[in-house]
């Protein structure tokens, strides 16, 4: 896997921990949904607890645990499906500060609304990091200077700047 | 810029009659075009695959049809100005065979483009304010209006304004860009709906409360396609204020709850079918509350500045009734013909809505050559303050010609074949472009209206059947909407032949209704002889002054059913 960060690819210190494999006393690891409320209660504060979340999840189940949880990485089953662009946007309204991750076949196209949506990494399987090297996230990233949406993150806002503009 | 072009540019007077690109806007526009032509490099390089790059170019418009690639560009809220009619025309003679057809949708196709010339034509595009934007995929797609918007005596309130607040709204929305299906909004500000707004993912009517105040009526889950579904309302009134808010609480319900496990079922309309209006308006409203409503809440600057582009052109005070309009009418009978069919009342004295119809006898409905685009161009400059329209019936509009012109307008447009004067009439037929150019298709469709349009030739005839929508579809996901044509036909195809489903009784307006079966398909022959059928039972059934749909469910579906099975047994070839 690969991973995308500020438009450059990074080495990943987050650990994905399989179902099977003991939690660990120390160190940044990311559990599956199913096991959480487990880690919670056996971790202590000297590791970093992440979870991988299906598209499909309330957000409401994790309010709970958001205090806790220093990332959240919503997998996306096939890069058009954009159930996670909307729970990221959920997840962030819910008051989450930690790193919101998308996990799946996302396309460099795909990194501007990540970002507008409350992304923070992008993290995609080896063969498309291979097709669509860094100098392509970096290009997506920067195309649009600006949006005409308000309410949502990274690039400034159109209607913002009109009303400046209006203003001064 | 051509000679023409700059000209206008410079004329000091000429008056501002649709939303201008301010530097955002026009940045926003490059940038797209920049990125299409990285897209379309990187899908050659192999850095994107054909599944990759299939939605990006979908939400640049670009289709791959039957024969070639389908570029739509979009003309939000179907308003053109003259300057951009004759881009669209230069565009059709450099990059196309010369023509382009306009669609049901206020947009305009071109059939033949490559996709290396794509980036170029966008460019073109740019230079003229205009894109491709979201004309396809599943994203919030141009949205429409009402093609009478501003001049229209029933108007409580232009419509375009909101409509082209929506369109920025909408524009590469970093949430809902990758919804489970098209979404497709329209508005309407008028007392009649020319938007056919109860057929559409979100409708909009504009109101007026007891107060004095505007906001909007909001539909949701219409829809034609092969599950037919008259929208429901899921907000009675939603101040001005709200709209933004509620909108995106609409779709983010949608975009999370839609069904993305058959795209058959992916329309915000089968969500609203399945979970009850009750339970989606219960979603949506806690949503809506639980949203920080003011990044969203409107912005009466920023809509006064998107009004102030659509404010009335300079008329002159006129008499209500022009003199010359009568005489000329009463010295030519063929421009009588004309006005009484193609001309509708217009807000302003003395001032008058023209219909251009793009539907010759025996033509493809919707078709303009080039030349036809800068006739229409020079026409809207000379006598109609450079404004043009698209309405989904697939006809431009010249909504601002004064009734003293009238006959000069019409001289100026019937040598090139654009003063058939059938607007709404029996000929008057929305075709999609089925199996000529689909490769979604399963019959021909523009054959058919051909052949319909040739039955009923005779002109004088037309006129005696008076208004009757005729709506054609070659496959059941109805871009002809034939569900709510008055007489709907659908083409299909059962065991390798061509066959065609006639409905009866739909109606796109407020009163809205999905047209019912009339029978077993029918081969395309066939189809001239049964619509004929129908139509002399009505003309010997009508009440006077009743319309084709009034008559139908004054007397009811079975009568009409009847009528062919008796017709059938005497021999008549059904």
């Amino acid at each position: 896997m690969a991973l995308i960060s500020e438009g450059r690819f990074v080495e990943d210190s987050w650990r994905r921990l399989a179902d099977e494999e003991a939690l660990p006393k120390t160190g940044e690891v990311i559990v599956s949904l199913p096991r959480l409320e487990h880690a919670l209660e056996v971790l202590g504060t000297e590791s970093s607890l992440g979870v991988i979340v299906p598209n499909t999840t309330e957000p409401s189940s994790l309010i709970q645990a958001l205090p806790r949880l220093q990332l959240i990485s919503i997998s996306f089953p096939a890069f058009s499906d954009g159930r996670g662009f909307s729970l990221a946007a959920l997840l962030r309204r819910a008051g989450f500060k930690g790193e919101l991750r998308a996990s799946g076949r996302l396309v460099a196209d795909q990194y501007a609304h990540a970002i507008g949506c409350g992304f923070d990494t992008i993290e995609i399987p080896d063969d498309l990091a291979d097709r669509q090297d860094e100098e392509q996230w970096r290009v997506a990233l920067n195309t649009y200077s600006m949006s005409y949406q308000r309410g949502y993150a990274g690039r400034g806002s159109i209607l913002e700047a009109r009303r400046r503009a209006a203003r001064s | 810029m051509t000679a023409v072009d700059l000209r206008v540019a410079q004329r000091p007077n000429a008056p501002v009659t649709t939303y201008r690109y301010d530097e955002y806007d026009a940045a926003f526009v490059r940038e797209r075009v920049a990125e299409f032509r990285e897209q379309v490099r990187r899908r050659l390089s192999g850095a994107l695959t054909e599944e990759e790059f299939r939605p990006f170019r979908l939400m640049n418009g670009l289709y791959l049809q039957l024969h070639a690639y389908m570029l739509r560009v979009a003309i939000p809220y179907g308003t053109l100005t003259a300057r951009q009619m004759r881009r669209l025309a230069d565009i059709a003679d450099r990059w196309d065979k010369g023509y382009g057809h306009f669609t049901t949708r206020q947009n305009l196709q071109y059939n033949w483009p490559k996709l290396v010339d794509t980036p170029d034509i966008l460019e073109a595009l740019a230079d003229v304010e205009m894109h491709a934007i979201q004309t396809s995929g599943n994203c919030i797609r141009n949205v429409t209006a009402d093609h009478f918007a501003g001049v229209a005596p029933d108007e409580i309130e232009d419509p375009r304004p909101t409509a082209e607040f929506l369109r920025q709204w909408s524009s590469l929305h970093p949430e809902f860009s990758f919804l489970p299906r098209k979404f497709k909004i329209a508005v309407t500000g008028a007392e009649h709906d020319r938007a056919a707004i109860m057929v559409h993912d979100v409708g909009l009517r504009i109101l007026r409360n007891e107060r004095g105040e505007i906001g909007y009526q909001v539909v949701v889950g219409g829809g034609l396609g092969r599950s037919p579904f008259v929208g429901k309302i899921v907000g009675d009134f939603v101040p001005r204020e709200d709209l933004l808010a509620f909108l995106e609480a609409i779709m983010r319900v949608y975009n999370r709850f839609g069904r993305r496990d058959n795209k058959y079922k992916a329309r915000i309309k089968i969500l609203v079918h399945e979970k009850g209006i009750d339970e989606i308006r219960a979603a949506v409203e806690a949503e809506f509350a639980a949203m920080d409503c003011s990044v969203f809440s409107h912005d009466p600057a920023e809509f006064e500045r998107i009004a102030s582009f659509f404010a009335p052109p300079p008329y002159e005070t006129l008499p209500a009734a022009s003199s010359a309009l009568r005489t000329a009418k009463l010295e030519t009978p063929a421009f009588a013909n004309f006005v009484d069919v193609n001309v509708s009342a217009h807000k302003i004295p003395g001032y008058a809505i023209v219909t251009v119809s793009l539907k010759p006898i025996g033509g493809i409905p919707g078709d303009a050559t080039s030349e036809q685009m800068r006739v229409l161009a020079d026409a809207s400059e000379r006598f109609g303050f450079g404004e043009l329209r698209v309405s989904h019936e697939q006809n431009i509009i010249l909504p601002h010609v004064k009734q003293d012109d009238l006959l000069a307008l019409w001289r100026m447009l019937e040598p090139v074949g654009l003063a058939t004067a059938n607007a709404g009439l029996v000929s008057d037929i929305i075709s999609c472009p089925g199996l000529d150019y689909c490769s979604l298709a399963t019959a021909r469709s523009i054959p058919i209206a051909q052949a319909i349009s040739k039955r009923f030739s005779d002109m004088s005839r037309q006129r005696r059947i008076g208004k009757l929508g005729i709506k054609i579809s070659g496959c059941i996901n109805a871009c002809g909407h034939h569900h709510v044509g008055a007489i709907g036909v659908l083409g299909l195809e059962k065991k390798g032949q061509e066959s065609y489903q006639i409905t009866l009784g739909g109606d796109p307006t407020f009163s809205a209704s999905i047209g019912e079966i009339l029978g077993p398909g029918v081969t395309a022959d066939q189809v001239p002889d049964v619509i004929e059928h129908l139509v002399d039972f009505y003309l010997a059934e009508r009440a006077e002054g009743e319309a084709f749909i009034d008559t139908w469910r004054r007397i009811g579906h079975v009568r009409f059913k009847d009528v062919l099975r008796r017709e059938g047994e005497d021999g008549a070839d059904i």
